[in-house]
């Protein structure tokens, strides 16, 4: 029983590892395909530039995160993570994602600073698994400035110069934009909600 | 509604937290890791753990103390204070911080902002400014310089000026600090903040000067700050952050409140 928190060059994942060790999960950061293959749960963390995702076709760890979503692991993408798992990003629009979801990330409109930094609260869709357990209309941390649009998966979304997709859940494809392990006691119990799928 | 955010710093010497009474006379308020934890549960949105001590070969005891606050925090951690490379960045990283903040080293050397924000991405990096009113212009427009090494040195540049050029070198947050303001008590400086809001679309974080809720409220309403950071009212319990942000509430600021 193993999570592999996937590590693709892309900022810091200390913080997200921190989250899973407190919850008592065995975990592993890996850019490894052979070990994301094996792992029984895989994180996408991702805090940098879209196109720093291009890495993971690269290194073989995109195939092995196709072929274990195809076997039914469950996938969990955060931030950068979860925009990868929709059709693309105008941040960089050749890089090839995963293309879970419909539709294409883009950058916040200039009626609003950017990037959208802080604690923001979520209009939860009711039959969410990630967010079981989760009273209405919690407060999450985000930092970014590109956002996902709303589609049927999506299971929160979030107002900020519009609105957005916060997060999106599809059987055992799961994605968030904020971060939650640096959401409090609401993100842990999502990470854990994560983790007894 | 994006929220106010409510921010705790923890002034750091030799593995303690102290707080000066502007740069200096300081009090020792106790662990910071004990402090920090003590923070985020009493409603903190964020924690900043500013190294003050000067002395190089206290970095390995830095290092340690964000260590052991980062554990098991679960809001995010910015730490700052003495870093003056990429590496620097990279051991506060890998020591647990989600965020630096970067003063004397980034007005030292600007592209030192690029190259951590290219490593790290924008949202980790924060220039601090310490700012002070100039007492040269006796105009109608006021004018702010930025000071490096804890204050004592004056930059000659203007502090909007370089809050924007922090921008465009890739900084994701500018933490704003008053030095006519700091350790007064006597409430932020509105007038500084909101020029430096004005002049960048990045999130301003203002400091230096808070002593009651009704500074906060004035800072987020006419200071157009994103957030409000303090030190001392919080460490000697003039208020706790859950009875600020109470206030803060029962005047139609929005905070995250219940956490």
């Amino acid at each position: 029983m193993t999570i592999a928190i996937v590590d693709y060059g892309a900022g810091n994942l200390t913080s997200v590892k921190r989250a899973f060790d407190h919850l008592g999960e065995t975990c592993t950061v890996t850019s490894n395909a052979a070990e994301v293959s094996r792992a029984t749960k895989i994180v996408l963390p991702g805090v940098g530039h879209f196109a720093t995702t291009a890495g993971l076709a690269r290194s073989g760890v995109q195939l092995a995160i196709a072929q274990a979503i195809d076997r039914g692991i469950p996938f969990l993408g955060i931030c950068v993570g979860m925009q990868w798992m929709f059709t693309g990003s105008d941040e960089s629009s050749e890089t090839r994602s995963l293309a879970l979801f419909p539709g294409n990330c883009v950058r916040f409109p200039a009626t609003v600073k950017s990037p959208h930094v802080g604690w923001n609260q979520l209009q939860i869709s009711p039959s969410s698994r990630l967010f079981s357990g989760i009273s209405d209309a919690p407060f999450v941390y985000f930092t970014h400035s590109y956002r996902a649009p709303l589609v049927d998966s999506t299971v929160a979304c979030c107002e900020y110069g519009g609105q957005f997709s916060a997060a999106v859940e599809r059987g055992h494809l799961f994605g968030v934009q904020f971060h939650p392990e640096k959401s409090g006691e609401v993100g842990l119990e999502i990470l854990r909600n994560f983790c007894k799928l | 509604m994006l929220t106010k955010r409510i921010i705790a710093c923890l002034d750091v010497d030799a593995g303690r937290v102290v707080k000066g009474v502007q740069f200096t006379n300081l009090r020792d308020a106790g662990d910071p890791a004990a402090l920090a934890h003590a923070h985020a549960a009493n409603g903190a949105d964020e924690i900043v753990l500013l190294d003050i001590s000067a002395a190089h070969q206290q970095r390995a005891t830095l290092l340690d103390t964000v260590r052991r606050a980062a554990k098991e925090l679960f809001i995010p951690f910015t730490v700052g204070g003495g870093i003056r490379t990429l590496d620097d960045a990279a051991h506060v990283f890998a020591a647990g911080a989600d965020k630096i903040s970067i003063n004397s080293a980034a007005l030292a050397d600007p592209s030192l902002i690029t190259q951590i924000a290219a490593r790290f991405g924008s949202q980790a990096v924060i220039v601090a400014i310490d700012a002070k009113r100039s007492t040269d212009h006796n105009d109608e427009i006021p004018r702010w310089q930025a000071f490096t090494r804890g204050g004592r040195t004056a930059s000659g540049l203007d502090a909007i000026a370089w809050a924007q050029e922090a921008e465009s070198r890739g900084a994701g947050e500018i933490l704003l600090t008053s030095m006519d303001r700091d350790g007064t008590a006597s409430g932020f400086d509105c007038n500084l903040t909101r020029s430096v809001a004005a002049a960048v679309r990045i999130p301003v974080i203002a400091s230096g000067g808070a002593g009651g809720a009704a500074h906060f409220t004035e800072v987020f309403r006419h200071g157009h700050a994103d957030a409000a950071l303090a030190a001392s009212i919080f460490h000697f319990g003039i208020g706790s952050i859950a009875e600020l942000k109470r206030q803060l509430g029962t005047e139609n600021i929005p905070v995250r409140w219940p956490c």
